[in-house]
């Protein structure tokens, strides 16, 4: 359980840098999403044995962490947690996919590494852009911005008390276990049984608090619909953010970059 | 008649499963009235006070605010009028940040703009919290917490403030603040507690609750001094006026 209060810390930090002041935290929350949005689709678009076209798109989130001024090592760190995942879709590609593409002198480089490798990278890039939109953004903010770009009202509603009440839930949830922990000795318990048993219990304790927010809900006038707030406009700045990032990621799309840049290069060779 | 004025006539309340919580409950607090609900645990506060603002109405008795019967038909003025803080600040606080939160209850009443923006600063600088407007709530300490949880519901404008357990959960000095906090308020004010130094300090009246009925309505200062009621009662004098253990009285 110590692993989920590192987490949980880790959290905050995301929602703490989110409360920066740089150019791109002031920016609308809808450019910033629809900009991910726009690099995670043509990321994803590229046929599976492509990985120099990929290249170029470290571009997007390299910008956004260098001019929001965010921590490098720490988006790292946390793009290398999702990788194990990538890894495991993609391991078993070397092994089914043995037609050969490449070769560079005794190395032999088959369809399979390649779509391993492109996977990989692929998930490095939009993870990568994930965490750095919401480091710049903060979570809530996030799930406004898609609720006004069309996410119906009550997914949003649900998203945003998820990620309230998560704390709130893996405190609990860190304490029972912690708990059971100490009665344990060192030796299993009950096994499963027992966690069975404090899951349970966590929900029932859940429901219990979910009724109580209810309450508290009712108290402050609510009567079913959350008030609107006063929507901002979009600025100039969001607009030409958006314009450019939307252009250069469907130009990246569209042209190999590091085909053309390596070409260039071996034409002036002689 | 004031808004300020509460009256809880024969109350009785039966839970769906035959448990009679409270038993021919009548209390009347007046404007400006500090009132302190103790007791022992399963006493009755809790149901008590979710019949002042209609969370739970009565199996029979009335609770009426003002000119208002506590009803279906009045809950919507009956909450902006009784403003309750409640026993966990995390229940309470489920906005993004501190400053949705506090304005939640008045866009609720269909506060906009600089009135809105008015009242939730005002609210705040009242808990002294301003600092802590873009916050998100899971941030706060627990003495923050709290303060902001009262801040949400001043921001409603109640004429009474009912609190469950105020000072659960917070330091020394985050209590002392929150005493000094509640002291200032002009608000007719309920307080449940455990903590019967913090009543002491706070309330002038105490009305004491054993198996759902009351067992006593008076000042404060009096009933403390009643070592055998607050025995039946399952309650112990406030530390404060223990004497030293060390010198004696």
């Amino acid at each position: 359980m110590a692993s989920i209060s590192a987490a949980l810390l880790d959290l905050k930090r995301l929602d703490q840098l989110a409360s920066g002041t740089t150019f791109l935290h002031r920016l609308d929350a809808r450019a910033k999403v629809l900009a991910t949005l726009v690099f995670i689709v043509c990321v994803v678009s590229f046929d599976r044995y492509q990985i120099s076209p990929l290249i170029p798109f470290l571009i997007f989130p390299a910008f956004l962490i260098a001019v929001g001024e965010l921590p490098t090592r720490y988006l790292l760190g946390k793009v290398a947690l999702v990788a194990p995942f990538a890894i495991a879709v993609g391991i078993c590609n070397p092994y089914f996919d043995r037609q050969l593409l490449l070769q560079l002198g005794a190395l032999r480089v088959t369809g399979g590494w390649l779509s391993f490798a492109s996977i990989v990278l692929r998930t490095g890039l939009t993870v990568g852009a994930v965490f750095t939109l919401t480091a710049l953004t903060g979570f809530p903010a996030i799930c406004r911005a898609l609720q006004r770009l069309g996410m119906p009202r009550p997914f949003a509603l649900q998203l945003m008390f998820l990620y309230r009440y998560l704390f709130v839930l893996a405190e609990e949830g860190g304490r029972a276990a912690k708990a059971r922990e100490l009665r344990c000795f060192g030796r299993k318990g009950s096994g499963l049984k027992s966690y069975a048993s404090l899951l349970g219990h966590l929900l029932l304790r859940t429901w219990q608090r979910a009724e109580r927010m209810h309450m508290s809900m009712l108290a402050r006038g609510f009567s079913g619909t959350f008030p609107e707030q006063v929507k901002a406009r979009l600025r100039f700045a969001d607009v030409a953010f958006l314009s450019i990032w939307v252009f250069l990621c469907i130009a990246l799309r569209l042209s190999n970059v590091t085909h053309s840049v390596g070409a260039l290069f071996t034409g002036l060779l002689p | 008649m004031s808004h300020h004025i509460l009256e809880i006539d024969r109350l009785r309340h039966v839970y769906p499963d035959g448990t009679e919580a409270l038993r021919e409950v009548s209390i009347r607090i007046v404007h400006g009235e500090s009132v302190a609900v103790i007791g022992a645990n399963g006493a009755g506060k809790s149901t008590l006070l979710a019949h002042l603002n209609g969370h739970l109405l009565p199996t029979s008795g009335t609770v009426r605010v003002g000119h208002l019967p506590v009803g279906r038909d009045t809950l919507a003025e009956i909450r902006r009028t009784v403003g309750m803080v409640f026993h966990d600040p995390d229940d309470q606080l489920f906005m993004p940040t501190v400053y949705e939160d506090v304005a939640f209850g008045p866009m609720n009443l269909g506060l906009s703009g600089e009135d809105l923006e008015r009242c939730v600063k005002d609210a705040l600088r009242q808990v002294d919290a301003l600092h802590l407007a873009g916050k998100p709530p899971y941030h706060l300490s627990a003495g923050e917490k709290r303060r902001v949880a009262i801040a949400t519901v001043l921001s409603m404008s109640p004429d009474i403030l009912v609190m469950d357990e105020p000072g659960n959960g917070l330091d020394p000095y985050a209590r002392r603040q929150l005493i000094n906090l509640l002291k200032d308020f002009k608000h007719s004010k309920i307080v449940t507690s455990h903590d019967l130094d913090l009543v002491l300090d706070l309330c002038e009246r105490t009305v004491v609750l054993s198996g759902g009925e009351v067992r006593a309505d008076g000042p404060t200062r009096e009933i403390f001094q009643d070592e055998a009621l607050l025995k039946e009662c399952r309650l112990e004098k406030p530390l404060s006026m223990q004497g030293c253990p060390i010198c004696g009285p």
